[in-house]
């Protein structure tokens, strides 16, 4: 009964939304802003993984690339640090023209293979471009200039920085409730007869992963505010995993299940970083296999599978 | 001009490396259509286990070059059989991340066991000095890596299309139904295709451990090149996959001569050329387009 309630749908993001209002009580400032930013990297993905059906392993280029983008704004231009995180989102969108252009030329497994090896060539350009990304140092010093407020504090920039991801996040919802997002699940679900009835497939798929690489772009360059630092790691494919594992974990599909998932994931390697635990990847890839093995629908898709049991 | 063949060997040499694991990550995708994301953890833990019978037991590389293959064989079998087997029949995404799980782990294991610095592993002695090509004198243990590479790539290619298990196994890949229909049983084949090509990751990791740093990330960005590579040969084709590694370390060698700052940027355009031109790869089939 309380359950029942509590799903419905405006009491859910009532719910969320005070989640994400109180979150830095509870949670150490900048890990909750780390928490939102990877909820809304892990989205971007989802977009398409969910949505689409194309499991993107590259979008660590974007996120990475729009922390750069967003740092050289921040250190150069002393622009409020809303215009240059949005810097940060286009610049990712541009990157993701030629790299979407030809990997939606592939599908399935091959389409995650060529975005991984794409997100790998960024990276050895970060690397290698060490007049501009400042090489294995990376980005330091990125400021938070709002017109001269004092968002020093992680507590206050917390709250500075989250209608940033809200608004990411409410793209993202609007995309997958409008028609173009209707197409992109009617693509996922049988690519042949979208194409069929007339759709130009390859260009709805590459529009939305734009979309997903702005989203991406702009979690990243917020991210890099938030430590005022851009660096290699960043364009790694780890971080192109991480957002995955989130996805995995939290619920293909389901937009609530990568903010869930993200939450998980930030809080478990947190707690494994201040335990000074050796080696996190020991224990998130065992999450992550077993996820795989046994809870495929991940955890938000587990609870809905059940609520939805429950109404038939 | 002894510069540039010089330089061309150094490629065909790391292109060794690429057609080895590009062979294993073809065979095991052609037979299961797993796509295995640890394959570069195999080839680091190939590394790592002839590091550490050197260290713990005193086994030298000869017999390393033996033994490790077939642990590394014997583990990828057990993988197969208790974690991969029970994705099949799902979207082949499921496995490529099951095997990112499993990377994390293994790298992560590793480095908590060793650390991130590099290990050395010292040149066999009879393969210490250098040999007289003619034109230029070059490491003996280079020439051996890359002979033991071709001997072995074109082995198994012998294997697949010559023999009676290659035609089994072709047939199983090809037409699973049709094949289990003929009274051969398609299922006791994976868990060796499987084995098989998790050795040959492995085979590579000790090649490659007297040549390049020990360490526990020498898997991570080999994979992803590894992929690029079999994406410009054609993932369905063995052969393809193969040859577009050795072409594939040639570029990376020759850019380095060339243009030095973009030599590892190389392979991705060619990647990018290859999925303009032919997005099935040079060698791949066309497939119907969904």
């Amino acid at each position: 009964m309380i359950l029942s309630v509590l799903a419905r749908r405006p009491v859910l993001l009532l719910l969320g939304l005070v989640v994400a209002l109180a979150l830095p009580w509870f949670v150490y400032p900048p890990i909750a802003m780390d928490i939102a930013t990877w909820a809304l990297l892990a989205v971007a993905v989802d977009l398409l993984l969910g949505y689409t059906g194309l499991l993107s392993f590259g979008h660590a280029a974007f996120w990475g690339s729009a922390a750069y983008a967003t740092g050289l704004l921040g250190l150069h231009t002393g622009l409020p640090f809303p215009v240059a995180v949005l810097g940060g989102a286009v610049f990712a969108a541009a990157l993701a023209v030629p790299i979407g252009y030809l990997s939606v030329k592939r599908t399935g497994i091959y389409f995650a293979m060529v975005t991984l090896a794409f997100a790998q060539m960024v990276y050895f350009v970060a690397n290698q471009w060490r007049d501009v990304t400042e090489g294995e140092n990376g980005l330091q010093g990125i400021p938070r200039p709002l017109f001269g407020v004092d968002l020093s504090e992680p507590f206050y920039f917390y709250y500075a920085g989250l209608p940033i991801v809200l608004l990411g996040l409410l793209a993202a919802w609007r995309v997958v409730r409008s028609p173009f997002g209707r197409v992109l699940v009617a693509i996922r679900d049988n690519p042949a007869r979208a194409r069929a009835l007339g759709y130009p497939v390859d260009r709805y798929k590459l529009v939305v992963f734009m979309i997903s690489a702005a989203l991406a772009g702009l979690a990243g360059g917020l991210s890099a505010v938030s430590h005022g630092s851009a660096s290699l790691q960043g364009v790694h494919w780890t971080t192109s995993g991480q957002a995955v594992m989130m996805v995995v974990l939290g619920g293909i599909g389901t937009l609530w299940g990568g903010v869930l998932g993200a939450g998980l994931v930030v809080q478990l390697e947190d707690y494994l970083s201040t335990a000074q635990f050796n080696g996190p990847g020991i224990v998130t890839g065992s999450v992550f296999v077993l996820v795989v093995l046994l809870f495929r629908k991940g955890l938000w898709g587990t609870v809905a599978g059940w609520r939805r049991a429950r109404a038939e | 001009m002894t510069n540039f063949l010089q330089q061309c060997f150094n490629g065909l040499v790391s292109g060794s490396f690429y057609g080895l694991l590009a062979l294993g990550l073809a065979v095991i995708f052609g037979m299961l259509g797993v796509v295995n994301f640890a394959h570069g953890a195999f080839y680091m833990l190939g590394a790592f286990g002839a590091y550490v019978l050197l260290t713990e037991a005193g086994i030298d590389f000869w017999l390393a070059l033996v033994c490790v293959p077939v642990l590394l064989a014997v583990f990828g079998g057990l993988v197969e059989r208790f974690l991969v087997r029970w994705l099949t029949g799902l979207d082949p995404l499921y496995n490529f991340l099951l095997t990112f799980g499993i990377t994390l782990v293994l790298q992560d294991l590793v480095k908590r066991e060793y650390g991130v610095a590099s290990q050395p592993y010292p040149r066999p002695a009879a393969l210490s000095g250098t040999l007289d090509l003619g034109l230029f004198e070059y490491p003996t243990y280079q020439v051996f890596a890359f002979a033991v590479s071709v001997t072995l790539c074109l082995a198994v290619w012998l294997l697949l299309t010559r023999t009676r298990i290659g035609l089994i196994v072709r047939a199983s890949t090809e037409r699973p139904e049709l094949t289990g229909a003929l009274g051969i049983n398609v299922r006791r084949w994976v868990t060796p295709v499987f084995a098989f090509g998790v050795g040959l990751a492995g085979l590579a990791g000790v090649l490659a451990a007297p040549m390049r740093a020990v360490n526990p990330l020498m898997g991570a960005d080999m994979v992803i090149a590894v992929f690029a590579v079999v994406v410009i040969g054609g993932l369905g084709s063995i052969f393809g996959s193969v040859l577009a590694g050795y072409a594939v370390g040639l570029l990376q060698a020759l850019g380095q001569l060339y243009v030095p700052g973009l030599a590892q940027i190389l392979t991705f355009v060619l990647m990018a050329v290859v999925l303009l031109w032919r997005p099935s790869g040079l060698f791949g089939r066309e497939e119907a387009r969904a």
